[in-house]
């Protein structure tokens, strides 16, 4: 079994849902996103995803998207990244998800990517732009398998029958449930019919099913827990590591918000 | 509108070009929406709804125009000009901005959005919106609204909304960006015009489709006017690539014609410096939902681009065109902006015809070749729009060249009113004759 399914075999004998924080690596620099996922983890989150920053982000809300910018300008690069995670991942003890667009990806090439991600204790990937059908996929598939990677694929409010199908035949570790049509980041209440769609979406799935863009407070991640395998909150997060670079009670902050949301994810 | 060729195959690939890839959430939308193209574009009411209304509304046919003047200029190859500037809205754009328009309205969508470089896809949409009685929103990158500021007053007086996008490098790129974004979040009511043969399924091969009117109607004309189907040779600019497309498709077949794309040289070979992606510039990688030749970093970062034309300024190319490039059935030049420039001023000077500095591109390299074809060769050349858009941007071109020539010595002013580009031209053309 792999990392990312054991943690949610985990979850779920403890009764609870995942909680799954995002940052952008390299968001102020390298070295702080280090420190940072040891704060997110030292604060009770179970896995973290890993977002590789890339210059034309079309998924992300204003707020990814500066803290893109920010890594970029800094230099940072997926080698950078995936050295960083080689030197941190077993310290820190929870599973690393890189989250990336596909272009820094296929243009390292499959293979050598796959093969250095797997080397440096990177547990799975994710690409917002890369759905389960694309023929890229023929090859995508069996490389990340044969490096023991999982492969995360999402579902979103339009998708259909057949692609709640396709998505489940692909998705290894968990499936991750877009919360709404949109892009990441903060956009006001989350849609009435979320947790009746998460419940009707879990039935159809026989891996966990976490859910994703735009939860922002604890109520809302506890609210969302009641009926999804995890929860995943980015934007607030990266917002709050915008807001606190350069202070001293950066780290601490994190941890503090990372607290604040897992605790209530009891069920 | 003549009937959808085979390409690309069922997947939206053509050759390893293509497919889709976007966000879930965009992945059903495109089905439906590629369902609803087959369906519609091969309705009889739909094709003659919108024969209808590029004839009595938009304007065409377009005038296929001998250049008379130009042809004696070079003293080489007859230069004919598909004139697709006098096309309503005045650029090439309405064709395909009019068909999506229709087709989101037959889709039940109340609502358009549209992302512009060079505003004239901005302007279309925008047009076409008005004529359907949709709402419209344009994102354009801010350096464009500033240097494309004629057609951001059009699009608004035309009751758009004008977003101006103020990420990244601030251009076309970025404002599609922006529209997917958008079209992301606003999907259930809302129909993303793309403006060129970019994008994920089916839109490279939509798009192609309604701008295939142009080279149709070109072959006809050419057959009255000079007497034959077959240019010797075709020539369009290439930014995404909609309107060489729209002029190559009809003559793709006709192995007679040699096919020749010409982008953005830019002011230099340097990443950043031009918009030129085939040759050794541009790499296979993944943009704006479509997998093709792009310009990026080592770290497959997406590259800043440069082009005096905010129209051609873009990182990535239509798939179709990586493939017809592989199969060496399209061939893909540069011009360079002082090139464009040069170009600009003398069909303005010698026709009477302010071209768009897009279009530039393509009779700047009509210019090399048609000292060196006899004048029994015949070349056709797609004057995709019209340069009332560019005036201030080819003002400040002289302004900044002004500048340059003082400081460098005050004498040479005089001078510059005769490009020297244009002086270039002169001379090849007396090495040809
Ligand atoms: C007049 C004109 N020609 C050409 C282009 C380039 O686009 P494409 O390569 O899709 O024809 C534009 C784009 O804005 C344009 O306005």
């Amino acid at each position: 079994m792999s990392a990312i399914s054991e943690v949610f075999e985990r979850c779920r004998r403890e009764k609870r849902a995942a909680f799954i924080p995002f940052l952008t690596a390299g968001d102020p620099d390298l070295e702080t996103t280090a420190a940072l996922m040891q704060a997110m983890a030292d604060g009770g989150a179970d896995l973290i995803e890993l977002g590789v920053p890339f210059s034309d982000p079309i998924a992300d809300g204003p707020v990814i998207q500066r803290a893109s910018t920010r890594a970029l300008a800094g230099g940072t690069t997926l080698s950078g990244i995936l050295r960083l995670v080689a030197r941190h991942r077993d310290r820190l003890g929870v599973p690393i998800l890189l989250f990336s667009y596909f272009n820094p990806i296929h243009n390292r090439g499959l293979e050598s990517f796959a093969e250095q991600a797997a080397a440096s204790g990177v547990d799975g990937l994710l690409c917002v732009d890369l759905p389960p059908d694309e023929s890229a996929h023929q090859e995508y598939i069996p490389v990340m398998r044969r490096y023991g990677l999982d492969t995360v694929f999402l579902l979103a409010p339009t998708s259909t029958k057949d692609r709640i199908r396709r998505v489940a035949e692909y998705s290894t570790g968990f499936v991750y449930y877009v919360s709404r049509t949109g892009i990441t980041g903060d956009q006001g209440a989350l849609p009435d019919e979320l947790v009746k769609e998460v419940r009707r979406l879990r039935r159809k799935l026989t891996q966990p099913l976490a859910v994703g863009f735009g939860i922002n407070t604890p109520e809302q991640a506890a609210s969302i827990a009641r009926a999804a395998d995890g929860v995943v909150v980015g934007s607030a997060l990266v917002k709050l590591i915008e807001e606190k670079t350069g202070d001293d009670d950066l780290l601490s902050a994190v941890k503090q918000r990372v607290k604040e949301l897992a605790e209530g994810l009891r069920r | 509108m003549a009937r959808p060729q085979l390409r690309p195959d069922a997947n939206g690939y053509f050759g390893p070009y293509g497919g889709r890839y976007v966000p879930e959430t965009l992945m059903a939308p495109l089905d439906e929406l590629a369902k609803a193209y087959d369906r519609w574009s091969r309705k009889r009411s739909f094709r003659n709804e919108l024969r209808d209304l590029l004839t009595h509304y938009a304007g065409r046919p377009t005038p296929l125009y001998h250049a008379k003047r130009l042809t004696e200029h070079f003293g080489g190859a007859q230069i004919y000009l598909k004139r697709e500037d006098l096309l309503h809205t005045g650029a090439h754009k309405l064709n395909n901005a009019i068909g999506q328009a229709l087709l989101a309205k037959m889709m039940g969508k109340r609502r358009v959005i549209a992302e512009t470089g060079a505003g004239q896809h901005g302007v279309a949409s925008a047009t076409a919106a008005a004529l359907l009685g949709l709402e419209c929103v344009v994102y354009m990158g801010v350096e464009d609204t500033v240097r494309q500021r004629l057609n951001v007053d059009r699009m608004e007086l035309l009751g758009a909304t004008v977003a101006p996008v103020d990420s990244g490098s601030r251009t076309l790129k970025d404002a599609i960006n922006e529209a997917l974004r958008d079209w992301v979040t606003n999907v259930r009511d809302t129909h993303y015009i793309l403006g060129s043969v970019l994008g994920p399924d089916p839109y490279p091969r939509m798009v192609r489709d309604f701008h295939r009117v142009i080279g149709d109607e070109a072959r006809r004309q050419l057959k009255k006017q000079a007497g034959t189907v077959s240019p010797d040779v075709a020539i369009a600019c290439v930014g995404g690539g909609s309107n060489a497309i729209g002029l190559f498709t009809a003559f793709i077949d006709d192995r007679r014609v040699k096919l020749v794309g010409v982008e953005a040289g830019g002011s230099g070979e340097a990443l950043g410096e031009h918009a030129a992606r085939f040759g050794k510039g541009g790499s296979l990688g993944v943009l704006h939902g479509t997998r093709t030749l792009v310009l990026q970093d080592e770290e497959g970062q997406i590259a800043g681009t440069h082009s005096v034309s905010a129209g051609l300024d873009y990182p990535a190319i239509g798939p179709e065109h990586a493939l017809l490039a592989d199969e060496g059935r399209i061939e893909y030049t540069r011009a360079s902006d002082t090139e464009a420039i040069a170009a600009f001023d003398l069909l303005a000077r010698i026709e009477g015809i302010l071209p768009a500095l897009e279009s530039a591109h393509a009779l700047a390299y009509a210019g090399k070749v048609a000292p060196l074809l006899s004048k029994r060769r015949l070349i056709l050349v797609n004057l995709s729009g019209r340069g009332d858009k560019d005036v201030e941007s080819v003002q400040n071109w002289r302004a900044k060249e002004r500048e340059q020539a003082d400081a460098e010595d005050s004498t040479a002013v005089a001078e510059v009113t005769v490009h020297p580009a244009a002086r270039k031209w002169g001379k090849s053309q007396e090495e040809a004759g």
